[in-house]
């Protein structure tokens, strides 16, 4: 393992910015993984670190396939980390959204550029990543539909679903879609948590990557063979709005089954206690994503049902 | 006349409302022009707010020069003006990447779906931004390439400074501007000012220009104050200066200065060593028509954009 600093930024009176990048093996480039890009994604920190621990034992073994490299970059907006945000703090930029990045633009199109630079030209690229809505996911696999992609490789994973998307003009910034653009296969590793940690799903996505580096020939490595994965259309899910605004009360959530009729969730008006709405289940299915808040806005989406394929 | 064009409920007795005032003459023909101006997508821009002010100022003082519709939104985005942010308070993109918006989605899109919808049919939008709070800019007309022959006609009756033709880019498909246009409802951005302040003069200015341009689509009859002929570049007269270390940056020169190619545009300081850690020079001659004004800056933060070979202030 070799550990170095990928990219570093002054500031004006914090201490500099450091993005370190850890390297596995030697030759080809296999495999880049990265790890938080937002600074409230503690989950997916947590999921890289315990993938370089994994890495380590096993390069300690001799399992790393000889003349492939792998790099892990654990975390590149710690600045924003270890001060409570999201975004960029300066000006509350996402560097998701600045990809390919642009050395001689703004701050965070320089830090994109810097990443960018040494995560490109990988075969494989594997974000762990967070969505725009919160809410928690069942653990899966997406891939941006660019027409590069290929579900048949995310499905060696061995995560239950791979989704794809289609690309909005707001995704064609991301690191995803402009690894797929520079010829990387490129996938983003969901686990169920954002901001906390969940062991559970960690474990699961920490396995599912270290499956699929042992499918792809980059390292040795004795797995389960995991879920056969399905393969869902992001538009196809079908979303339940909430009509009212109050306390949100959650009766089913990720991974759960549901049948039409079911109450899926329940909104009390917020000073007297009263169920004000009941969330119906519209279709028969299984939960893909939940709202998670106590607070929920009318109209906003109380969950995603992936439908089931007989009705 | 008020109305609220569409509300959504927050989860404590609140409601989050998006209102407009539509002018419109006493007596209505049904063949009238409408024109609508639009403002206050990004909480932290408020110039436009004495823009719309002045607007319905000098429509209601003058009710019989008003021969077309007028709807003024001055708050697309009510949350973040009241709270002073930028964007939509807990939703993670810029309103002004969600357009045309979705009755599907979350009640963000479905507000940025419903606002589009209201201002279909419009013969003319103008959009009112003002910058950041980081940079300030003289007031300027930004027209994507693929629009400009239709817009740069309008953009010329605007009485802005000048009108930047910038290439496309993907990601700006999802402005309220690029939807509109691809409706068919003509929509200029103007860019102007500095964000978290109102600059009158410049409010002022775009309001005869404003007028102006109710004035030639036969909104408004009444007397229209003389406007200026805007230059118009693209983007390979434009000059970026971006700081090359970080630090506090002070500026040289006032903004709508003509400097020479490595002239002194200004310094970026460290007070802890009494140091100047970076001399900021302009990459070409031009007029100075973007200047930062927030002093804190990293190494890649825009300092100024020149407008190369033109001397116009
Ligand atoms: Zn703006």
């Amino acid at each position: 393992m070799l550990k170095e600093t990928i990219y570093s930024l002054k500031a004006p009176y914090r201490d500099e910015l450091r993005i370190s990048g850890y390297r596995f093996g030697q030759g080809e480039k296999a495999a880049c993984i990265i790890g938080s890009i937002r600074g409230n994604e503690v989950q997916q920190l947590y999921v890289c670190s315990q993938l370089i621990k994994a890495l380590k034992e096993l390069e300690a073994h001799g399992s790393i396939v000889s003349g492939k490299e792998i790099l892990v970059i654990p975390s590149v907006n710690h600045y924003s980390m270890n001060i409570g945000k999201r975004f960029w703090a300066v000006d509350n930029t996402d560097i998701n959204r600045m990809f390919p990045g642009y050395d001689k633009g703004e701050t965070t199109q320089r830090i994109a550029a810097g990443v960018f630079e040494e995560a490109k030209e990988y075969s494989y690229g594997i974000q762990f990543a967070s969505f725009y809505m919160p809410g928690d996911f069942v653990p899966h696999v997406r891939m941006m539909e660019t027409g590069y992609q290929s579900a048949s490789l995310a499905n060696l994973f061995g995560l239950p679903y791979v989704v794809i998307r289609k690309p909005r003009p707001i995704d064609t910034t991301t690191l995803n879609y402009n690894w797929q653009l520079w010829e990387t296969n490129a996938f983003s590793v969901y686990t169920k948590e954002t901001d906390d940690i969940d062991e559970i799903s960690a474990k699961q996505a920490v396995s599912a990557v270290l499956r699929f580096l042992t499918r792809m020939g980059v390292i040795r490595y004795n797995s389960h063979s995991g879920y056969i994965a399905n393969v869902i259309l992001e538009d196809e899910l079908t979303s339940v709005h909430s009509d009212e605004a109050g306390i949100f009360h959650r009766f089913k959530g990720p991974g759960e089954e549901v049948h039409r009729g079911d109450v899926i969730a329940e909104v009390l008006d917020p000073y007297e206690g009263d169920v004000i709405s009941q969330i119906i289940a519209p279709t028969e299915g299984i939960i893909f994503f939940s709202h998670k808040k106590p607070l929920i806005t009318q109209r906003d989406i109380v969950c995603k049902i992936i439908r089931r394929l007989h009705e | 006349m008020i109305e609220t064009v569409t509300s959504v409920k927050l989860p404590v007795d609140e409601s989050l409302l998006i209102q407009k005032n539509r002018m419109e003459p006493l007596e209505l023909t049904g063949r009238e022009k409408r024109m609508t101006i639009v403002t206050g997508t990004h909480g932290d821009e408020l110039e436009g707010q004495f823009v719309c002010y002045e607007v319905l100022r000098r429509i209601r003082e003058n009710m019989d020069c008003l021969k077309g519709i007028v709807d003024v939104f001055p708050a697309l985005n009510p949350l973040g003006i009241d709270s002073i942010t930028r964007g939509i308070p807990q939703f993670d993109l810029d309103m002004n990447r969600i357009f045309p918006g979705s009755q599907e989605g979350v009640f963000t899109e479905y507000v940025a779906a419903e606002v589009v919808n209201d201002i279909a049919g419009s013969d003319l939008c103008v959009d009112v931004h003002a910058s950041n709070i980081y940079l300030r800019e003289m007031p300027q007309i930004r027209i994507s390439e693929n629009t400009a022959t239709k817009l740069i006609p309008y953009a010329k009756l605007m009485n802005v400074d000048f009108v930047w033709v910038h290439a496309a880019a993907t990601v700006l498909e999802s402005t309220l501007a690029h939807s509109l246009n691809m409706m068919g409802v003509p929509t200029l951005v103007v860019e102007m000012g500095v964000g978290m302040r109102i600059t009158k003069e410049y409010c002022y200015q775009l309001v005869d220009g404003i007028f102006n341009v109710m004035s030639e689509l036969g909104i408004w009859t009444g007397e229209v104050n003389p406007v200026r002929e805007p230059y118009v570049s693209v983007d390979e007269e434009v000059g970026f200066v971006n700081a090359d270390a970080s630090g506090i940056f002070v500026p040289a020169v006032p903004i709508w200065s003509y400097v020479e190619e490595g002239g002194h545009i200004g310094d970026i300081l460290n007070p802890l060593t009494g140091l100047i850690e970076h001399r900021m020079e302009a990459p070409c001659t031009g007029t100075v028509f973007t200047l930062r004004e927030y002093p804190i800056v990293y190494h890649g933060s825009l300092i100024a954009r020149v407008l190369g070979g033109v001397k116009i202030c």
